[in-house]
């Protein structure tokens, strides 16, 4: 071998041409961005925006069109009692989209569990406290079931808790041999398990124990997702699980905790759903897995994981609470609600999509 | 001289493929050192036995004399040894301090760290700021800016410094130029060079030969699942490396270094 093929130490030689160029590749200096830039850029770092500002648009819009009929206290923590089960079922549902998952069988298990806390007591004759506890217990062990699915057989979300909504279901419908039990039975023997029905009343706003929890744990949640290492750990699992996995997340461990927690939250939705209608009815909530995406979704949280925040949920859950009464005072045909609702998936994942292309 | 690392006849079997046959691999303070082979030559698999994503079958690995059994990277990282991988290992959507801290967060001290295990997101800033600035790498106005809004060369960046900040013993670097433009590639390779100014040993995995030889002290020739030769950049040619590499040419005898 000739000396010719050897290469001095330094940089080769074509790369001196790209020296006199400018050497500002790692920089961050903040060029001038046009309005729209400037906006997407916000969106990015503060994503419950959206939802929030459509929030107060459409209150805005309806309250001008209905007047005090609309704008009263009691119209608006008439909301708030209307979307809590959907609020809290959609908190669970959150954090499991924030994994890049899904839950379907949220519903499920939230009838499940409500179904546990009022058999044990009915029909075992154990106190109320070891039912409801029963009942919790239940919630988190059908998500550590999702959750086990999910992170260590690795199949998909999706089907793991498309299974587990029929096998929930069915179970319910087995157990409770389809039997509702009724207002009056638990007002009397248990008031416990309608503790979420207990009401708070300010001026003309009813606040009822349901709302006031899950407003608390959306911001619970909000603090442990934004403040608390497991919260990053849920973004990063959500953004690019192996990246998660190569910086030191425990991935599977993270993940069957989420899947777990989501199971906890729906049976807590499951007592609140008690308070709500005063029964514990193996056929109610069967909506509540669409409905809890829907808030999700509108709220500004990627179904592709990693991206949104809790509180857009919340906003989400409202707008559609709102959408529902101003509709129905206005006199107008339910259908119109789901058109609308419609329009408002549609455009969120739109915006997602906009606001994913953000450049520096 | 001991090495900082070493790597014993490990040998790594995937069904009846021999990825690593009775492989040794060695590390010296304050060095770079180069490994290179053919695609399928198995230095992949020694690399990942070394960062601890792979289990050898046999053989053993040594850590300043001391054997180490490392089940996970993450092992492997608590052991002081860091690695920069191709594909980064960065959440796009995180901040760049975010990122850096990843699985080793920290918490702030008193009542509020340890009861409601909250965040000190202010001195987790104030470190990778600190950092990034030491390497003389960034001029930073927002650390919180997510990481996909960076360019490649500086996520790469961002990747070798939360190596550099975090690895106490060695850093290992798996093809950190692949992706990079001519520019973007220079500053990284002036980067490794900084990170080995203060002190740590680095192993560099590319297929790139004028960066290998640009920066490497000592290159390693892995061939068909071994350690072919050590050889210097000064004593032979790229073309002669590359001969070894695919076999047309023998490995010089006993040098070793």
């Amino acid at each position: 071998m000739t000396s010719e093929t050897k290469t001095a130490r330094g940089p080769a030689e074509f790369e001196s041409a790209a020296a006199s160029s400018p050497q500002t590749v790692a920089e961050f200096d903040e060029h001038k961005q046009s309005f729209g830039q400037k906006v997407q850029h916000t969106l990015h770092q503060t994503p419950s925006l959206v939802p929030l500002i459509v929030l107060l648009i459409s209150v805005g819009v309806f309250g001008i069109l209905l007047g005090s009929k609309f704008f009263s206290p009691f119209a608006m923590t008439l909301i708030l009692q209307q979307v809590q089960i959907v609020g809290i079922v959609a908190a669970a549902q959150s954090i499991v989209i924030l994994t890049a998952g899904i839950d379907l069988s949220v519903g499920a298990i939230m009838v499940l569990s409500s179904v546990v806390m009022g058999q044990f007591t009915f029909r075992y004759g154990l106190p109320v406290e070891v039912a409801v506890a029963a009942g919790l217990i239940c919630g988190t062990i059908c998500g550590y079931i999702n959750g086990f699915l999910v992170a260590v057989v690795k199949l998909p979300p999706f089907i793991v808790t498309l299974g587990m909504w029929q096998i929930v279901l069915a179970t319910n419908f087995l157990y409770s041999a389809n039997e509702t039990i009724r207002s009056q039975d638990i007002s009397e023997q248990a008031p416990l398990l309608q503790f979420f029905g207990n009401k708070v009343e300010i001026g003309g706003a009813i606040f009822t124990y349901g709302v006031i929890f899950m407003v608390l744990l959306v911001l619970v949640l909000a603090y442990v997702l934004r403040q608390t290492a497991w919260g990053r750990h849920v973004y990063a699992i959500g953004d690019d699980p192996e990246a998660a996995q190569l910086s030191g997340v425990q991935v599977k461990k993270v993940q069957i905790s989420v899947y777990m927690l989501s199971g906890l939250i729906c049976a807590f939705a499951g007592w609140a759903m008690i308070g709500r209608i005063g029964s514990v009815s193996p056929t109610t909530g069967q909506l509540a897995n669409i409905e809890s995406i829907t808030a999700v979704v509108i709220g500004g949280i990627s179904l592709f994981g990693g991206r949104g925040s809790i509180l857009g949920t919340l906003f989400g859950a409202l707008i559609v609470g709102v959408f529902t009464l101003g509709l129905r005072l206005l006199g107008a045909d339910a259908q119109w609600t789901y058109l609308l609702i419609g329009l408002l998936i549609i455009a969120a994942v739109a915006v997602d999509q906009w606001i994913r292309k953000v450049s520096v | 001289m001991e090495p900082v690392l070493q790597a014993r006849n490990l040998v790594k079997r995937y069904g009846r493929v021999v990825a690593m046959d009775h492989a040794d691999f060695e590390l010296y303070p304050g060095e770079i050192l180069a490994v290179i082979g053919d695609n399928g030559a198995g230095k992949s698999t020694l690399i990942k036995a070394l960062s601890g994503a792979v289990q050898p079958d046999e053989g053993e690995i040594r850590l300043d004399g001391k054997t180490v059994h490392f089940s996970s990277p993450i092992d492997a990282r608590e052991a002081g040894i860091e690695t920069v991988y191709q594909t980064l290992a960065m959440s796009p959507a995180l901040s760049i301090t975010d990122n850096m801290f990843m699985g080793r967060e920290l918490r702030k001290p008193g009542f509020r760290g340890k009861w409601l295990r909250q965040l000190d997101h202010k001195k987790m800033e104030e470190i990778a700021r600190g950092k990034l600035n030491e390497l003389g790498l960034l001029t930073i106005q927002n650390i919180n800016q997510a990481v996909e809004t960076l360019s490649g060369g500086q996520r790469q960046g961002v990747a070798v410094a939360r190596a550099a900040a975090f690895g106490s013993k060695v850093v290992i670097m798996d093809e950190p130029t692949a992706a990079l433009g001519v520019k973007e590639s220079r500053r990284v390779l002036d980067l490794i060079k900084d990170v080995r100014a203060r002190g740590l040993p680095i192993v560099l995995i590319s297929h790139n030969m004028p960066h290998v030889f640009e920066v490497a002290d000592r290159i390693h020739i892995h061939r068909l699942g071994r350690r072919a030769c050590v050889i210097k950049p000064d004593d032979l040619s790229m073309s002669d490396a590359v001969a070894i590499m695919t076999g047309a040419m023998d490995p010089p005898e006993a040098k070793a270094a």
